[in-house]
């Protein structure tokens, strides 16, 4: 056993800032962030944006520079990987066989791509997208690529789609309901964005299904559910994540889609923490349990981690945000969509803003705005507070948000 | 090597060299300073958001339009001295830049 302190399983966004805010708060003890990539902590977001657009380099997407994690006495392993947990013994179980003692882990194990299971699907030329390596893989990929295929419509799907555009190749998106983004935005916010694609020359294909890639070692095209063919250079997958709960699981923490934490991220175990992606958490405003996949939430989480490890705690519950930036199109996201059984537009043509703000039985529980930072902004702070807009100020985009209420 | 002043939430200061070629949002990070900048820098949430002395808001670029909307909501929004640090980029002409953190979300 090697002495005790935290360990963080996980070196991502949520497993770095842990580490780091609880340096911040004063904690002494050994702490100990190990990650299975080869890289100290860094931001995701720009793996599909500017990262692969090639506007930056990797160095520009660490959380802190190298030497902060010496500096602050922080144990930063990677390339390591985690076997196993025993709770018992309280150590985590490295491959190699190597063991490290904890008084309170941390699993920071984020989430992974959901797999397309259909054939062809190993052919070289087809990507996920998720790590760093795999979006500069992809950048490489991208720069003489002439046709590319990305399935799946969501967010990550049509960031990648517009990057790739941005950098020339031709770009068909196919998204498998019958409109981009359905789970989580309003129809108006869908056509909008789609709109926005195909005069920047995507196509964007709704109600298709893929069956099958295809080609000789290297994709060559791409099978549809109407059984016609595309040919395809690159496709990429986004077609959602799963949580990464796995070792979790195996000793025994209660898991069910996602790690199930408390407001302060505790497990079932009260040595152990978990944050980011892979919980299950309770949320105090939307009042039921959430599995998020966002900075804001890994952070907020690591923050509570942290807090409470120092003997400090603080309940996390926060409306969630979120952002995505496609062509000239800057999306902020306030709050979740789930339940509204109302949708006002606030759109101010000629600017090209544009918002959707969400209602449930008058309440405003989201909002969606597009060039339109002020009305997200505003969002963030009524949403909180159950604000009930009048109906028709809240479509008059003169109307400031907050004086809507 | 060019110096920044950072006076952080208990009042104490720190004084460091920045580095060009970085925004300022990254040198208040690298130096340990308690910023959460959420978004990376890309200008998408307000939570790098700092106080900037009055004699050298004049000498920095002036904040666009998507900057001044998002900072105006940010808690402790100030008119004169208020702004987001990941749109500050460092350079040596801004050597003694002094810096207050601006309260947390």
């Amino acid at each position: 056993m090697v002495g005790d302190g935290v360990v963080i399983v996980g070196a991502g966004h949520a497993g770095g800032q842990a580490a780091a805010v609880l340096r911040a708060k004063g904690y002494g003890g050994t702490i100990r962030l190990l990650g299975e990539e080869p890289h100290a902590p860094y931001e995701r977001p720009p793996l599909s944006k500017a990262l692969l657009a090639g506007e930056i380099e990797p160095v520009r997407t660490y959380l802190r520079k190298s030497e902060f994690y010496g500096e602050k006495n922080i144990d930063l392993r990677i390339g390591i990987r985690v076997e196993a947990i025993e709770r018992e013994a309280r150590r985590v179980v490295l491959a190699g066989d190597e063991a490290l003692g904890y008084e309170k882990l941390i699993l920071a194990t984020g989430s992974v791509n959901r797999q397309l299971d259909i054939p062809g699907v190993e052919l070289a030329g087809v990507r996920y997208l998720r790590s760093l390596d795999e979006s500069l893989a992809l950048r490489s990929d991208l720069e003489d690529a002439g046709e590319v295929v990305v399935v799946g419509g969501g967010y990550i799907g049509l960031e990648v789609a517009a990057t790739a555009r941005k950098m020339g190749a031709h770009v068909t998106v196919l998204e498998m309901l019958d409109r981009i983004m359905a789970r989580v935005v309003a129809p108006e916010m869908s056509d909008y964005v789609a709109a926005c694609h195909r005069d920047q020359g995507v196509e964007i294909r709704t109600g298709v299904a893929v069956t099958g890639f295809e080609g000789d070692e290297r994709l060559s095209a791409v099978r549809l559910s109407d059984d016609s063919t595309l040919p395809a250079d690159f496709a990429v997958v986004g077609v959602g994540v799963v949580p990464n709960d796995g070792l979790a699981a195996a000793c025994g923490l209660e898991v069910e889609n996602g790690i199930v934490v408390d407001e302060f991220t505790q497990t079932s175990d009260p040595d152990i923490f978990a944050i980011g992606d892979v919980t299950n958490h309770p949320n105090g405003h939307y009042r039921r349990r959430l599995r998020l996949e966002n900075v804001q939430n890994a952070m907020d989480q690591a923050k509570a981690a942290a807090l409470a490890i120092c003997g400090t705690p603080e309940a996390y519950s926060e409306v969630p945000w979120f952002w995505s930036d496609q062509f000239d199109l800057k999306i902020q996201i306030a709050g979740l969509t789930e339940g509204a059984d109302q949708v006002v537009v606030r759109q101010v043509t000629d600017e090209n803003r544009f918002a959707v703000a969400y209602l449930k039985a008058g309440v405003l529980i989201a909002l969606d705005a597009i060039n339109a930072p002020k009305d997200f902004m505003q969002a963030r702070k009524l949403i909180p507070t159950n604000a009930q807009p009048d109906l028709a100020k809240l479509a008059d985009p003169a109307v400031a948000l907050r004086d809507t209420v | 090597m060019a110096q920044i002043t950072c006076i952080d939430r208990e009042g104490k200061e720190h004084r460091f060299d920045g580095e060009t070629g970085l925004s300022l949002m990254e040198n208040l990070k690298d130096n340990d300073m308690e910023i959460e900048a959420v978004c990376g820098g890309c200008c998408a949430c307000a939570t790098c958001h700092v106080f900037v002395g009055p004699t050298w808001l004049e000498r920095l670029t002036a904040p666009d339009e998507e900057e001044v909307d998002l900072v105006q909501d940010a808690p402790g929004y100030d008119k004169k001295t208020s702004r987001l640090s990941c749109q500050i980029e460092y350079s040596d002409a801004l050597d003694g830049l002094r810096v207050t953190l601006a309260p947390e979300e």
